[in-house]
């Protein structure tokens, strides 16, 4: 009897609950579940330039690819982008909240200066880029001029067009990274560093020993949303290189982007989009059974 | 023994207790001097652009290049405004970005009602379901929707910037966390009172949710008005681009005077640099939401 109440009930809470659903889930099934099924069929397919698929070919587009050595160069690129964003980053962030972390008078101040980088968006960031590493105008190569460093061809050479995208990505990210570990460092219990400092340890002791280690979770968690990030990165790379010098700076995302919509061809593209979801997601799951182990969680 | 051991404390630490204040001045003294360094460093990118928003184009452009305009000279906002269709650029991404903000509050706190609130048979494959859209990176979709905004003939529309962001799976859960705190007994007394789910939600959950709400506000505007590579695949006409789309343009296409390009990014910053100053916690509430996506 009452198995048969609950059951009406629940049955009539469906009804309930739909209205309350329907919105998310078409537009869901409309923009999500059918694109990422449409993409995985497209991989499979030859496509015209409409987008529609053609001939089935089976895995030969994901062959293709790694065979090609265009995507090759991608592949490595993306890496060699994501090595020269994700630790420079990451330490400076730790850096820059330990400065700011003392509650100091006027800190507020800086603090905003510090996280001021949040307010950029990736459009806003390449756009100051190029008036910054402007070949004629360039503020950054004349000052370096002071310290004797010689002209530097930054977007134009293949070498210093990786490091400009890679200098704009880390300083993008400073802000939002600074304040995750500033959140981070604050949730660190006062006591523990009180009992360190009667223990007799000096900054760089309690630092390493007690501080590093609570906050490895934080630490950790800006790693991976990083990772994440840098393989996804396209707007710094198509505004400011547009892929170049002769593809140094051709990264995943960026091939994806002329694969499919100045080339056409959106069958190989998609292969593409799924090989980089299979990227993040091993990725991921490295970072999460290798690196957390590491971690310290209280 | 108990007479010498306040002596001996005393005079070990006296050398330690004198030499105190002398070193904490100094270590003060220099970690200001690197606060100021370093934070002229880290935030000088968006200092010079406002600087040289304020120069003449002559100054922008000048070989060497000035750090500072020589007297404030605003005309360079009423040009980008006006010549570089700047207005523009920026009314099309308030449409949008409001577009946005209003749609996802609206989908989100209502499934998230239903996730709550609701017992109803499949609640928990849907939830999956929701989880799923959180687990895979939007280029996997990018394609696919590009065709189909394509197909409806939505390309270089404010409907077409806007659909594919109006429901979010993470706008939900953020919702759903906070409702779970609305005490259960207030939603018992509700129904026994005979009042619909309707009522309910409309009259009590959504005032009770206001705080949330504003930093799912918050996090939907920051991500709508940032957003960069969906409106450059959309927007095929000059007069239907976001400010984004916009900004990064006008180097390429028109010979501007980079004073009426760095106006335009000061433009587009200012909603988000306002936040920042004005609302510091609202805007770090609004980022911290979002990363749990990651």
């Amino acid at each position: 009897m009452n198995a048969v109440v609950r059951a009406r009930r629940r049955g009539r809470e469906l009804w309930s609950a739909g209205p309350f659903l329907a919105p998310s889930l078409l537009l869901f099934a409309l923009f999500f579940f059918y694109p990422l099924g449409k993409t995985v069929y497209l991989s499979f397919f030859l496509t015209n330039a409409k987008g529609e698929a053609k001939s089935f070919v089976g895995w030969q587009q994901y062959a293709e690819l790694f065979a090609s050595p265009d995507f090759q160069h991608s592949l490595w690129t993306t890496l060699l982008f994501v090595l020269l964003t994700v630790l420079p980053g990451l330490l400076l962030a730790l850096l820059l909240a330990l400065l700011v972390e003392k509650p100091l008078r006027g800190m507020a101040f800086f603090r905003t200066l510090i996280i001021s980088p949040v307010t950029v968006s990736v459009a806003t960031a390449s756009t100051i880029g190029l008036l910054l590493f402007n070949p004629s105008i360039s503020l950054l190569t004349y000052g370096l001029k002071f310290f004797g460093v010689p002209d530097i061809a930054w977007l134009t050479d293949p070498f210093w067009a990786m490091i400009s995208v890679s200098l704009v990505t880390v300083w993008m990210g400073l802000g939002f990274h600074t304040i995750l570990l500033l959140g981070g460092l604050q949730a660190i219990p006062q006591e523990l560093l009180e009992s360190a400092k009667i223990d007799g340890a000096g900054y760089l002791k309690r630092l390493r020993h007690v501080v590093l280690p609570l906050l490895s979770p934080t630490l950790f968690f800006v790693l991976v949303v990083s990772v994440i990030g840098a393989f996804q990165s396209f707007g710094q790379i198509n505004i400011l290189t547009a892929g170049g010098p002769s593809r140094s700076t051709h990264v995943l995302v960026y091939s994806i982007y002329r694969d499919a919509f100045f080339n056409f061809q959106f069958g190989s593209a998609s292969a593409q989009a799924i090989v980089l979801f299979a990227i993040l997601l091993l990725l991921t799951l490295l970072q999460f059974t290798v690196v957390e182990r590491k971690v310290h969680y209280q | 023994m108990s007479t010498l051991q306040p002596a001996l404390e005393k005079t070990a630490l006296s050398p330690a207790v004198r030499r105190r204040p002398r070193t904490k001045q100094v270590t003060t003294a220099a970690h200001y001097l690197v606060l100021l360094i370093v934070s002229l460093i880290i935030a000088f990118p968006i200092l010079f652009a406002l600087s040289t928003s304020l120069m003449t184009p002559a100054e922008s452009l000048s070989s060497p290049p000035h750090l500072v305009p020589s007297h404030l000279n605003f005309t360079s906002y009423h040009n980008a405004l006006q010549a570089a269709p700047l207005g523009k650029f920026l009314l099309n991404s308030v449409i949008v970005s409001a577009v946005i903000v209003a749609g996802q509050l609206l989908t989100s706190s209502l499934s998230a009602y239903a996730f709550a609130f609701l017992r109803f048979p499949g609640r928990n494959l849907l939830f999956y379901l929701f989880l799923a859209t959180m687990m895979i990176p939007w280029e996997v979709t990018l394609i696919p929707n590009y065709l189909t905004i394509k197909q409806l003939g939505w390309l270089s529309t404010y409907q077409g910037l806007a659909a594919p962001f109006l429901a979010t799976a993470f706008g939900t859960f953020l919702l759903r966390q906070f409702y779970l705190q609305i005490p259960r007994d207030l939603y018992e007394a509700a129904v026994l009172d005979g009042c619909g789910h309707w009522r309910f939600f409309l009259t009590v959950v959504v005032p009770l949710s206001r705080p949330a709400l504003g930093t799912l506000g918050v996090y939907a505007f920051l991500q709508a008005w940032n957003m960069y590579l969906w409106p450059l695949l959309i927007t095929n006409k000059t007069g239907m681009r976001t400010v984004q789309i916009g900004i990064s343009m006008l180097q390429n296409e028109e010979q501007l005077a980079w004073n009426l390009i760095m106006a335009g990014v000061v433009l587009v910053l200012l909603p988000t640099v306002l936040l920042l100053i004005i609302g510091q916690k609202q805007l770090v509430k609004g980022l911290l939401a979002g990363s749990v996506k990651g």
